[in-house]
C-alpha cells in the first residue's frame, strides 16, 4: 500500500467543492432562454380522464405551451419501459401494460402526470398549471397490497386480477417433504414496509435542443447517464443515441431512485424542441414523494424447518410484492432475482422454495431502493433464524454458527442459483460479539430493567450479492442489458492522467477511490489522476452505479485498462531502452529492463507515445486505453450486525443504544469511504425498522407524503456505530473487492427488529411490524398483557 | 409587480428586483447565482437551505427575500477565507462528514451557529442541534464527528 | 406560492387597520407556519403584513411575579433567557423544545398562539400557567383564548402584543413528540400556578385542554403517583398514522406523571 494507493484512508478530493458551496447539481444549471415546466398531476389514485381543459391556462402570462399524453403519442414518443422480463410459473412473460409518460385515458396513482405546462418563469408555470382543468370520473382504488390481487378494481386491462406475474424458484414437492420430516418448524408472517428513497436532492432535469446541429442535451439527476440515453433513444424514440447527450453532474444522493427513466425527463426532452427553448424541471419534495419510485413493500409468509440438532433443513417463502401502478425500469427483477436468490443467507439450508406474486396497485411504482430485494431477503432469513432460536431455546449466535457455511466450504453452491465465492462467517460473528460486548449484555439488561426499561439484543448475519453482474447470466434471467463496466485511462503528454469511467458517483467518492486505484496500479502520483464521470459526451459507454457495483465491476474495468497501458508501455520502453519486450518489468511507475538499472518512468513513456520521434514500428502513438470488464460472478459481501435497543414500556419508544457491524467487503480501497457507506446504510436500515413508512389510505392517498408524516432518521434518532472489518478478498475480481454500498441497509432492519423482539419477549410479545413505532410497540405490549390476563 | 431588495451577502452589497413571493433562497440561487444554498423540501424541515441572517442561522426557504432587506446575510460561499477552508469546513473534509454533499452547506451553516452559542458541545448536544438538518447519506456519525472536531479547531 | 402584496407594518395600529379592512390580508410574524402554508398554496392572501419591524413587540420583562413576553419574541430568545430560566424554568424548557434551532430563531410566541395548532407546545404553557394574552384591544385569559383547532378568541383585526405569565410555585412540561414532525403528539404542562394546580394538555385533542381530575388529585397530593391511575377518555381525541386516540389518552397519564416528577 502506498500512502495514497489502494487501502489508504485518505480524505476525499471532491469535498472541497461541496463544503464551499461550489458543487454543480442539476438545479444549479441554468441555460440561456430557459423556461420552466410544471406538471399537472392526478389528485386521485384511480380515475378516468374525461377531458382536459387548457384554454384558461394557455392564456396566462408567460405560458409557452401545454402538452398532454396525446401530444406525446402523436409525436411518436414511446411509453416508459421495464427492462427486465420475468417468465412466470406458466412460462409466460410478465404483464407489461403500457406506461405513457403523460397519462392517457386513465390515471392510476396520485401524482400520475396528466399535462405539462411550460412557461417563462417557475411561478408563471405554477400559476398556469393551477388553471388546467382536468375532469375526472373517480374510480375505486386498489391501494392495499394484501387485497389488491383479485379485487374487483381493474387497474390495467392487460393484467387481470392486477397480477403482474407469479414466479417461483425451487422444488416445491421436495421442500414440502422436508418440512414434513422436520423436528421443528418456525413460521412467521410479516410486512416489509414501503419506503420512500428521499435522496436529499430532489430529482431535476434541464433539457435543450440545438436546432443548428440537431443535438439534444439533457442535464439530469441520474445514476446512469448512458442507461438513460439508451432507453430514451431505443424505446422512447426521442433522439438517436448519437444526437442525445445526457449529463449527470453532481447528484445529491440516489439510493436507486435515480436509476430509473421517469416521465419528466422524457417529456422535457421531447418538449424542448417543440418549445424551442431549454426547459427546466425540479421536483418539489411533495412531488418527489408521489413520483420517485418507492422501495420494498412485501407481504410475506416464511417458514424454516429444523432438525432436532437445530440444523436448517428447508425454507419455504410466499411473498406478495407491490409493483405500484406501473412497472418501473427494473421493478420486476427486484422481488425475484435480487430477492429469492439470497434466501440461503449464510447458511447451509438444505432446500428452498419461494413463490412470488407481483401485484399492481394504485400507488407510486416500486423499484430498487438501496439493497433492492436483498434487504427483504435478509429480513426473512434473519427474522426466521432468530425466532427459531427463541422457540427452540438456543442462543441465537450459536444457532447461526451451527448452520453457517464453513470457511473451507467455498465455493459454495446454494440451492437458489448463487455460488458464493468466499467468506468467513464465523470470524465476522466472533468479531461482532466482541465488538458489542456480548458477554456484558446481561448486565446491561439488568441496568436497563432497574431504570424501568426493556433491553434487547438482536443479530443479523446477512449476505448479499453485489457487483451486478455477469452479462450472460443476467441475460438468461431476463435482463434487457449487459451489466459490464467500462474505463478509459488517458495519459496526457505531460504524464498526468484522466480516467473516464462509466460508473457514476453521487456520494460514493469515486473521484478519490478510483484515483487511488490508478495511482496504485500505474505509479502515477495520486494528484495527477483526475476522474471524469457522468457525461455521455466524455465517457465511454457505461452502465452506471447501483447494486454496489462500482468497485467490483467499475474498479475491475480500471485495472483492465491499466493492464493495457502497461502492456503498450512495455513495447515503448523496450524500444527506447533497447531491450526485448519480454525483459521489461513494470513496477511502481517504472519500466525497467530485468537485471539492469536501465529504466524509464511511465510519464516518460507517455511523453514518448505522444511525441513518437524514436518509436517502435507498428505501435500506434498515444497512450489512451479503454477496457470493458464483464464480471465472472456476483460478489458476496457478508457480515454480522448486532444491535441493542432499549424500550420504554410506558410509551413504547424504542431507542437504539448500541450498534456493532463487522463486514467482509473484501479489499478496502479507501476505509474512510467504506465506513461512511456502512454508516449511511445502517441509518437507512434503522429508519426502515423503527421510523419510516409510506402509508396509503384506502382511497390511495399517500398519507405520509411529507416530512411532517414520513419520519426521516435524524441525528438524535441514531447511535454511534461501532464498525469492524473481516476482509476476505474475493478471488473472482482482480481487486478482490466485494461492494459496500448497500450492506448497512440490508443488515440493519433484521438486527434492530430482532433486538426489539428480544426486548419484548419478556412481556409476552412475539410480533411487531416495521416500523416499530412507539404506538405499535405500546399496542403490542398492551395486547400481550391483555392476553395474559 | 416587483420590489427592489438590497442586502449585504457575504460582505458584498447586492440588490435584485423580486416579486414579494420570492423566497430568500430563490433570490440567493436565482438572482445572485449563489447555488451553494439548496432546497430539499417544501415543509421547512430539511435544513439544506440554512444561511445566516444577521448572525443567526435560519432557513432561507422560509423567509421572503423582501424580509431580508438591509440584512447581513452569510451563505456557504462566504465561509472560507479565500482559498483557505474554515476550520469547520476542514473538519467536515477530514472526518468524511459528507457524501453527496447536498446537505453539507446547511449542515455547516447550522453547526457554525451551534458553536457560536456552545463552543464545546457534547455529542448529545450536537445530535439534538441537528434536528432541523436532514442527511440521507452519512447516517450522521461522521457529521457529528466533524462538528466535534470543527468546534475543537475553532476553540484553539 | 400565489402572488401577493407585501407591506411592512410600521406600527401595530397600521397592521391592524390593514387586516381589519381586508379579510384576505394576513399577518406574518416568524413565518414558520405561514410561509410553508403559502409555499404549498394552501393560502392566497391579498397582502402579507410583515410584523418583523415591530421591535417593541419583541422582548422579555419581569415585574414582580409576572414574566411578560412580547408577541414577536422568538422561541430561541425565551429558551435562552436568564430571566425566564430564573422565574419559570419550565417555560424556557418548553420553548427550547419547539421545532429545531432554525425554527426557534424565527418562530414567535405570538404567531404560535395565534395559529393555535393542536400540536403546538405554547398553548399548554399558557393554559398550564394561567397566562394572560394581551392584544391591541384587550386582555384575554389563556383559558378563554384557545377556542378550537386553529381557532382563537382573536377578532379579524386583533393582534397579540404580549403574553404575561404569573410565576408558578413549581411547574414542568413533558412532551412526547411526533417522530416525524417533532410537534407534540401529547404534551402535558403541570403547575402549582398562581391560582392553584393546573394540568394542561396539548397535542392530544383538537385544542389544548385541562384535566380537572388530575388537578384535583394533585391539589391534595402533589406526586406522580397521584395521577398515575387517572385516565382521560379517548373520546374526541386526535387520531393519525402516528397515534390513535387511545394511545394519546394513555400518553396523557404517562406525560402527566413524568411532568410532576420533573417539577419536583
Ligand atoms: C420544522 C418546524 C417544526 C416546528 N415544530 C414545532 C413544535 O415542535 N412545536 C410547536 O409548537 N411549533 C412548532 N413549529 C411551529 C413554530 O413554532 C411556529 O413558529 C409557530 O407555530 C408560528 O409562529 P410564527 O411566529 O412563525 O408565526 P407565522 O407563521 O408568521 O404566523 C402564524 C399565524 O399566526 C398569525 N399571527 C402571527 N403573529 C400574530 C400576532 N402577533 N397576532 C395575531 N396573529 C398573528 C399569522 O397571521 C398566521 O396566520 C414548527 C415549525 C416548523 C417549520
Ligand atoms: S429547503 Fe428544506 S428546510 Fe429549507
Ligand atoms: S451527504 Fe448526502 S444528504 Fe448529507
Amino acid at each position: 500500500m502506498t500512502e495514497q494507493g489502494i487501502g489508504a484512508a485518505i480524505a476525499r478530493r471532491e469535498d472541497r467543492r461541496f463544503v464551499t458551496g461550489q458543487g454543480h447539481y442539476t438545479d444549479d444549471i441554468n441555460r440561456m432562454g430557459q423556461t420552466y415546466a410544471v406538471f399537472v398531476r392526478s389528485p386521485h389514485a384511480h380515475a378516468i380522464i374525461n377531458s382536459i381543459s387548457m384554454d384558461a391556462a394557455k392564456g396566462m402570462p408567460g405560458v409557452r405551451d401545454i402538452f398532454i399524453g396525446k401530444d406525446l403519442a402523436d409525436g411518436g414518443v414511446g411509453p416508459l419501459i421495464c427492462g427486465w422480463a420475468i417468465t412466470d410459473v406458466n412460462g409466460e412473460p410478465h404483464k407489461a401494460p403500457p406506461h405513457p409518460a403523460l397519462a392517457m385515458g386513465k390515471v392510476r396513482h396520485v401524482g400520475d402526470p396528466v399535462a405539462v405546462v411550460i412557461a417563462d418563469t417557475q411561478h408563471q408555470a405554477m400559476d398556469a398549471a393551477a388553471k388546467v382543468d382536468v375532469d375526472y370520473s373517480v374510480l375505486d382504488a386498489a391501494a392495499d397490497l394484501a387485497t389488491a390481487q383479485g379485487s374487483n378494481v381493474q387497474i390495467h386491462e392487460e393484467a387481470p386480477g392486477n397480477l403482474c406475474y407469479e414466479w417461483e424458484i425451487g422444488d416445491k414437492a421436495a421442500i414440502d417433504a422436508a418440512f414434513d420430516s422436520a423436528a421443528h418448524v418456525t413460521e412467521l408472517e410479516f410486512l416489509n414496509n414501503r419506503l420512500v428513497p428521499n435522496a436529499m436532492e430532489p430529482r431535476a432535469c434541464v433539457a435543450e435542443y440545438d436546432g443548428g446541429t440537431g443535438d439534444y442535451t439533457l442535464y439530469l439527476t441520474s445514476q446512469n447517464p448512458h442507461v438513460h440515453r439508451l432507453v430514451m433513444s431505443a424505446f422512447n424514440g426521442l433522439a438517436p443515441e448519437h444526437k442525445l447527450r445526457v449529463v449527470a453532474p453532481d447528484v445529491g444522493g440516489g439510493f436507486g431512485s435515480k436509476i430509473f427513466v421517469y416521465a419528466e425527463e422524457v417529456v422535457l426532452t421531447w418538449a424542448c424542441r417543440h418549445v424551442g427553448r431549454p426547459i427546466k424541471w425540479t421536483a418539489e419534495r411533495s412531488e418527489s414523494f408521489v413520483t420517485d419510485a418507492h422501495g420494498r413493500d412485501h407481504v410475506t409468509k416464511a417458514e424454516l424447518a429444523l432438525d432436532a440438532d437445530g440444523l436448517f433443513l428447508a425454507m419455504r417463502v410466499n411473498t406478495m410484492a407491490n409493483m405500484g401502478a406501473y412497472l418501473s425500469t427494473f421493478a420486476s427483477a427486484v422481488p425475484t432475482y435480487l430477492y429469492a436468490t439470497l434466501l440461503a443467507g449464510q447458511y447451509t439450508t438444505g432446500g428452498i422454495y419461494a413463490n412470488v406474486k407481483a401485484v399492481f396497485t394504485n400507488t407510486v411504482p416500486v423499484d430498487a431502493y438501496r439493497g433492492a430485494g436483498r434487504p427483504e431477503a435478509a429480513y426473512v432469513v434473519e427474522r426466521l433464524v432468530e425466532a427459531a432460536a427463541a422457540e427452540t431455546g438456543r442462543d441465537p449466535a450459536d444457532l447461526r454458527k451451527r448452520n453457517f457455511v464453513q470457511k473451507d466450504a467455498f465455493p459454495y453452491q446454494t440451492p437458489v442459483v448463487m455460488q458464493y465465492d468466499c467468506g468467513d462467517f464465523h470470524g465476522s460473528m466472533e468479531q461482532a460479539l466482541a465488538l458489542i460486548g456480548y458477554t456484558g449484555f446481561a448486565g446491561r439488561k439488568e441496568a436497563s430493567r432497574a431504570d424501568g426499561k426493556l433491553r434487547g439484543i438482536g443479530f443479523s448475519s446477512y449476505i448479499e450479492a453485489c457487483g451486478i453482474a455477469p452479462s450472460a447470466a443476467v441475460g438468461s434471467l431476463g435482463a434487457g442489458v449487459g451489466l459490464w463496466e467500462s474505463a478509459n485511462i488517458r495519459f496526457n503528454p505531460t504524464g498526468n492522467v484522466q480516467l473516464f469511467t462509466g460508473c457514476h458517483s453521487h456520494g460514493q467518492g469515486h473521484e478519490t477511490a478510483y484515483a487511488q486505484i490508478v495511482a496504485d496500479k500505474l505509479g502515477v502520483p495520486y494528484e495527477q489522476v483526475d476522474v471524469i464521470h457522468g457525461d455521455t459526451a466524455r465517457i465511454p459507454f457505461g452502465m452506471g452505479t447501483y447494486g454496489s457495483r462500482s468497485a467490483a465491476v467499475g474498479g475491475s474495468a480500471i485495472l483492465k485498462a491499466a493492464d493495457k497501458v502497461i502492456e503498450k508501455g512495455k513495447k515503448i520502453a523496450a524500444h527506447c531502452l533497447e531491450a526485448s519486450e519480454d525483459d521489461i518489468e513494470f513496477s511502481a511507475g517504472n519500466f525497467t529492463v530485468t537485471g539492469t538499472d536501465k529504466a524509464m518512468n511511465i510519464a516518460e513513456v507517455a511523453f514518448t507515445a505522444y511525441v513518437p520521434h524514436n518509436y517502435p514500428d507498428g505501435v500506434e502513438p498515444g497512450l489512451d486505453e479503454t477496457a470493458f470488464y464483464d464480471p465472472l460472478n456476483f460478489s458476496f459481501p457478508a457480515g454480522t450486525h448486532i444491535c441493542e435497543v432499549e424500550i420504554d414500556p410506558d410509551t413504547g419508544a424504542v431507542s437504539i443504544e448500541k450498534y456493532a457491524a463487522v463486514d467482509d467487503f473484501g479489499t478496502l480501497i479507501n476505509p474512510l469511504i467504506v465506513e461512511g457507506q456502512i454508516h449511511g446504510g445502517i441509518a437507512q436500515g434503522v429508519g426502515q425498522a423503527v421510523l419510516e413508512s409510506a402509508v396509503y389510505d384506502g382511497d390511495g392517498q399517500l398519507v405520509s407524503g411529507s416530512y411532517m408524516d414520513y419520519t426521516m432518521p435524524r441525528a438524535d434518532d441514531l447511535p454511534h456505530y461501532d464498525v469492524g472489518f473481516n476482509s476476505v478478498p474475493s478471488p473472482l475480481n482482480p481487486l478482490g473487492v466485494k461492494g459496500c454500498g448497500e450492506a448497512g441497509a440490508i443488515a440493519a432492519p433484521a438486527a434492530v427488529m430482532n433486538a426489539v423482539h428480544n426486548a419484548l419477549r419478556d412481556m409476552g410479545v412475539n410480533h411487531v411490524e416495521m416500523p416499530a413505532t412507539p404506538q405499535r410497540v405500546w399496542e403490542a405490549i398492551q395486547g400481550a398483557q391483555g392476553a395474559a390476563e | 409587480m416587483t420590489l427592489t431588495v438590497s442586502m449585504t451577502v457575504n460582505g458584498e452589497s447586492v440588490s435584485a428586483d423580486v416579486e414579494p413571493r420570492t423566497l430568500l433562497v430563490q433570490m440567493l440561487r436565482e438572482h445572485l447565482g449563489l447555488t451553494g444554498t439548496h432546497v430539499g423540501c417544501d415543509t421547512s424541515q430539511c435544513g439544506t437551505c440554512v444561511v445566516h441572517v444577521n448572525g443567526e442561522s435560519l432557513k432561507s426557504c422560509t423567509m421572503l427575500a423582501v424580509q431580508a432587506e438591509g440584512a447581513d446575510v452569510t451563505t456557504i460561499e462566504g465561509v472560507a477565507d479565500g482559498e483557505t477552508l474554515h476550520p469547520m469546513q476542514q473538519a467536515f473534509h477530514e472526518n468524511h462528514g459528507l457524501q453527496c454533499g447536498f446537505c453539507t452547506p446547511g449542515m455547516i451553516m447550522s453547526s457554525l451557529d451551534l458553536v457560536k452559542n456552545n463552543p464545546d458541545p457534547s455529542e448529545r448536544e450536537i445530535r439534538e442541534w441537528l434536528e432541523g438538518n436532514l442527511c440521507r447519506c452519512t447516517g450522521y456519525h461522521n457529521i457529528v464527528k466533524s462538528i466535534d472536531a470543527g468546534a475543537k479547531a475553532m476553540r484553539s | 406560492m400565489y402572488n401577493f402584496e407585501y407591506k411592512k407594518a410600521g406600527s401595530v395600529a397600521e397592521a391592524a387597520s390593514i387586516i381589519g379592512a381586508d379579510a384576505d390580508a394576513k399577518l406574518v410574524a416568524g413565518g414558520m407556519t405561514y410561509i410553508p402554508t403559502l409555499k404549498q398554496r394552501l393560502a392566497a392572501p391579498t397582502t402579507v403584513v410583515d410584523m418583523n419591524g415591530l421591535g417593541d413587540l419583541a422582548g422579555i420583562s419581569v415585574a414582580g411575579d409576572t414574566v411578560t413576553i412580547g408577541a414577536m419574541t422568538r422561541h430561541a430568545a425565551v429558551a435562552c433567557s436568564a430571566d425566564v430560566a430564573a422565574a419559570i424554568p419550565a417555560l424556557a424548557d418548553l420553548a427550547g423544545h419547539i421545532g429545531d434551532p432554525q425554527v426557534r430563531n424565527r418562530g414567535t410566541i405570538g404567531g404560535s398562539i395565534a395559529n393555535n395548532d393542536p400540536a403546538a407546545d405554547y398553548p399548554a404553557g399558557l393554559v398550564g400557567l394561567g397566562a394572560t394574552v394581551k392584544t391591541n384591544r384587550r386582555e384575554v385569559g389563556a383559558d378563554d383564548f384557545f377556542i378550537d383547532m386553529f381557532e382563537t378568541a382573536l377578532e379579524q383585526d386583533e393582534i397579540v402584543t404580549s403574553v404575561s405569565f404569573p410565576k408558578p410555585v413549581k411547574a414542568a412540561y413533558m412532551k412526547f413528540p411526533n417522530p416525524a414532525s417533532r410537534y407534540a403528539i401529547t404534551g402535558v404542562f403541570v403547575a402549582q400556578a398562581h391560582d392553584g394546580v393546573r394540568v394542561a394538555v396539548t397535542g392530544a385533542g383538537p385544542c389544548v385542554f385541562r384535566v380537572a381530575a388530575m388537578e384535583a388529585a394533585l391539589s391534595s397530593n402533589w406526586s406522580a403517583d397521584a395521577v398515575a391511575d387517572i385516565s382521560v377518555s379517548a373520546d374526541g381525541l386526535n387520531e393519525d398514522i402516528h397515534a390513535s386516540a387511545e394511545y394519546r389518552a394513555h400518553l396523557i397519564t404517562v406525560m402527566a406523571k413524568r411532568a410532576v416528577a420533573k417539577a419536583g
